[in-house]
């Protein structure tokens, strides 16, 4: 990266009066109305303002998380045209390497603290992001760098790498349901009135804050997330410039895979007993948050997986059935208002 | 006759034919040739397995897309005669019935998410076949009024085709010939029409024009060929093929249950048997599934035995445990997909040049 900040003018760096002059960056708000517009539908058919409220809240939570584990599949394709079916298998190594810290930090697990708490949910996110940071760079050399630029060879060694990944996280960690219990302090919930609020569920939203507001900072404001937003853009052009695009697809495809990994410490801590399924369950809800959201858009991403969380979780309410199938609705009303996804990703 | 029997489609390779006639000899003759139900069991799940890689490679070898909703049709046809034999008792009315409501019902839904999403590129469809797949597979577990659940239905057959019937009183060639076995010759000679008839599109001139999409859609459609509609009919092919073939498979268990159809392992087995034996052959189908089941029935226990002389050494011992017999097909299947794109069938044949598998 030294070298690519090297190589930029000046002019380029600092804000000069010429930058403000060019028109800005149209925000778009219509999908943040719809979604809002949809948690205000829902009330008057759920009919109860607490379960309304506890549900709403649930499918935040729900929604961050999906958010955190699909950002790095729609980064990922959005630079590098690449679909990462094997992304899956990261959330899964995340959740496996995560209970390897509960023995060591189980004093901090079980105080009572909420600090204390809160560092060992920090310290088991770092340690997962690490190894699956470490797994991707691996496994971008090994399995996606020999099918750049072929989608259905892509498709079939991103399974098939999946199912190896998967079957060895087993021999490592044996096929038994493996259990992440929550810290004390984050457990239970907090009661307001008739409503019920799961303390998780609130660590859940301040960390997928944190995350969207980190990466929309990152693509926006810096040189690097520029040279991304540059890349996604027009690949051609960045590498005329004489930008080493290589180093920043590996940079983003490491990236991509440590929020899988944070993405997959969070819900196995949210689920607290999984098995080796635990991606791949919500591979097609990944899928179809990255499609309704704009394939490469973090922003699409998020109101995607919003809106799929809500649907989620009210549909699953009012009619058990038929979650997985309003989520496939919900996809095609949206391809047929937005064929390119809620923020389309404008590519040359 | 042969050439006629074989659309002019034929192996192109010694070692190839050889193996064949070796396949099709066994399958002809389980019944006779092994005794005991899992051997039989064996031979039937190979039988319904080609006619269902096939056409799982009519989408996959000859169209070029990759669809995650095959198991899906597969587990309509097994559900649609397993519901309406067991609500409408053991008749072949009930049974035709079913089978046919059943392929209805796959056409119009293949029919449907063609349409939508075979339009856009190729990573979409698969994408879109995935969220179809799955929704299918929720709504399967969900429905248990309909479906029986997790449990899945078991029914009962017409008396002809139950163990206890009887076509002749002693045994010929060592062999009870009971109505088990006539289920099985139902089954092998419904899959090898079903086969020959996959052989039959494929070299016809429809055939042809599917592949002219697959190596370069854009000047098939440029040569006047309407690339949508081609698409759209293989897609409501396979599918219907493929419920065919989850019709005999619910026939020969006489069960049916999510694990075995609509799971996304059904999926990924079809997917496996596809590119390791080769695609855009059809003849890689009869291969790939012949050794994926027979690994899948006999490897664990070949494995079995490994990890028990290597209990010593503790990470090997788990790398060959019998339950992890999968780690080693994903890596077969990643190297195939490296090395060998064509699978078993283009390596037997690269003597003869012509014949392309996957780009």
């Amino acid at each position: 990266m030294a070298a690519i900040e090297s190589t930029l003018t000046p002019e380029t760096a600092t804000s000069s009066p010429a930058l403000a002059a060019l028109p800005g960056r149209t925000r778009d708000l219509v999908p943040g109305a719809i979604i809002l517009a949809f948690i205000a539908m829902a009330l008057p058919v759920i009919g109860s303002v607490p379960t309304w409220i506890t549900l709403t809240v649930a499918a935040l939570a729900m929604g961050m998380m999906l958010f955190i584990m699909a950002s790095g599949l729609t980064l990922v394709f959005g630079l590098m045209d690449v679909m990462n079916l094997g992304h899956a298998a990261f959330v899964a190594v995340g959740a496996y390497t995560a209970t390897l810290l509960v023995g060591p930090l189980r004093h901090l697990l079980e105080s009572p603290s909420v600090w204390a708490s809160l560092a060992a949910i920090v310290a088991v996110i770092a340690f997962a992001m690490v190894v699956t940071a470490a797994l991707g760079w691996v496994y971008e050399r090994l399995f996606i760098k020999p099918v750049y630029g072929d989608h259905l060879k892509q498709i079939l060694i991103t399974i098939g790498s999946m199912i190896v990944i998967e079957q060895l996280v087993l021999v490592i960690f044996g096929a038994n349901q493996m259990l992440l219990p929550l810290p004390e302090a984050v457990r239970g919930s907090f009661l307001f009135g008739d409503v019920a609020i799961e303390r998780y569920r609130l660590v859940a939203v301040v960390v997928g804050v944190v995350v969207f507001i980190g990466l929309t900072l990152l693509l926006n404001r810096t040189r690097v997330g520029l040279l991304i937003r540059a890349g996604v853009e027009n690949r051609a052009m960045v590498e005329a410039l004489g930008y080493r695009i290589r180093g920043i697809f590996v940079g983003v495809f490491v990236a991509g895979s440590a929020l899988a990994g944070l993405g997959g410490v969070m819900w196995a801590f949210y689920r607290e007993q999984f098995t080796v399924a635990i991606g791949a369950e919500v591979l097609v809800q990944m899928l179809i948050i990255v499609i309704i959201g704009g394939l490469g858009s973090v922003t699409g991403c998020f109101a995607g997986a919003m809106l799929i969380a809500l649907s989620t979780n009210y549909v699953s309410f009012l009619l058990p059935d038929l979650a997985l199938v309003s989520n496939i609705l919900v996809m095609m009303v949206v391809l047929l208002w937005r064929p390119q996804g809620l923020y389309p990703v404008h590519k040359h | 006759m042969l050439t006629r029997l074989l659309s002019g489609d034929f192996p192109r390779s010694r070692m190839l034919s050889t193996l064949l006639l070796l396949i099709l000899l066994y399958l002809a003759t389980a019944p006779f040739l092994f005794s005991g139900a899992r051997s039989l069991n064996v031979a039937a799940t190979v039988c319904v397995f080609i006619v269902l890689v096939a056409s799982f490679d009519l989408l996959l070898g000859y169209c070029g897309v990759v669809s995650f909703a095959h198991a899906m049709f597969y587990g309509i046809g097994a559900y649609g005669v397993a519901i309406a034999m067991y609500k409408m008792g053991p008749t072949w009315t009930a049974m035709a019935t079913g089978a046919a409501a059943a392929i209805a019902v796959s056409v119009l839904l293949s029919f449907l998410i063609a349409l939508i999403s075979l339009r856009v590129k190729a990573i979409f469809y698969t994408m879109m076949t995935l969220a179809f797949g799955a929704a299918f597979g929720a709504l399967v577990m969900r429905l248990s009024g309909i479906t029986g659940g997790d449990d899945g239905r078991t029914f009962r057959l017409p008396e002809v085709l139950t163990p206890a019937f009887r076509v002749f009183e002693e045994p010929v060639l060592g062999t009870a010939i009971n109505g088990r076995v006539l289920t099985y010759y139902l089954i092998f000679f419904v899959s090898a029409a079903l086969f020959l008839l996959m052989l039959r599109v494929v070299n016809s001139r429809f055939g042809r024009v599917l592949e002219a999409i697959r190596e370069n859609d854009f000047r098939a459609e440029a040569i006047g060929y309407r690339t949508l509609y081609y698409r759209i009919a293989i897609n409501c092919l396979a599918a219907a093929l493929a419920t065919c073939a989850g019709i005999l498979m619910a026939l020969w268990l006489r069960y049916v249950g999510p694990q075995t159809t609509v799971g996304f392992n059904v999926m990924l087995n079809i997917l496996l048997m596809a590119v390791i034996g080769g695609l855009g052959t059809v003849y890689g189908a009869v291969l790939g599934a012949v050794l994926f089941i027979v690994a899948e029935n006999y490897l664990q226990s070949l494995m079995g035995g490994l990890s028990g002389s290597l209990s010593s050494v503790p990470l090997l011992a788990k790398l060959f445990h019998p339950d992890r017999w999968m780690l080693w097909f994903g890596l077969v299947f990643v190297l195939s997909v490296y090395f060998f794109p064509s699978g078993i069938v283009g390596k037997l044949r690269t003597a003869l040049p012509g014949s392309k598998g996957l780009r």
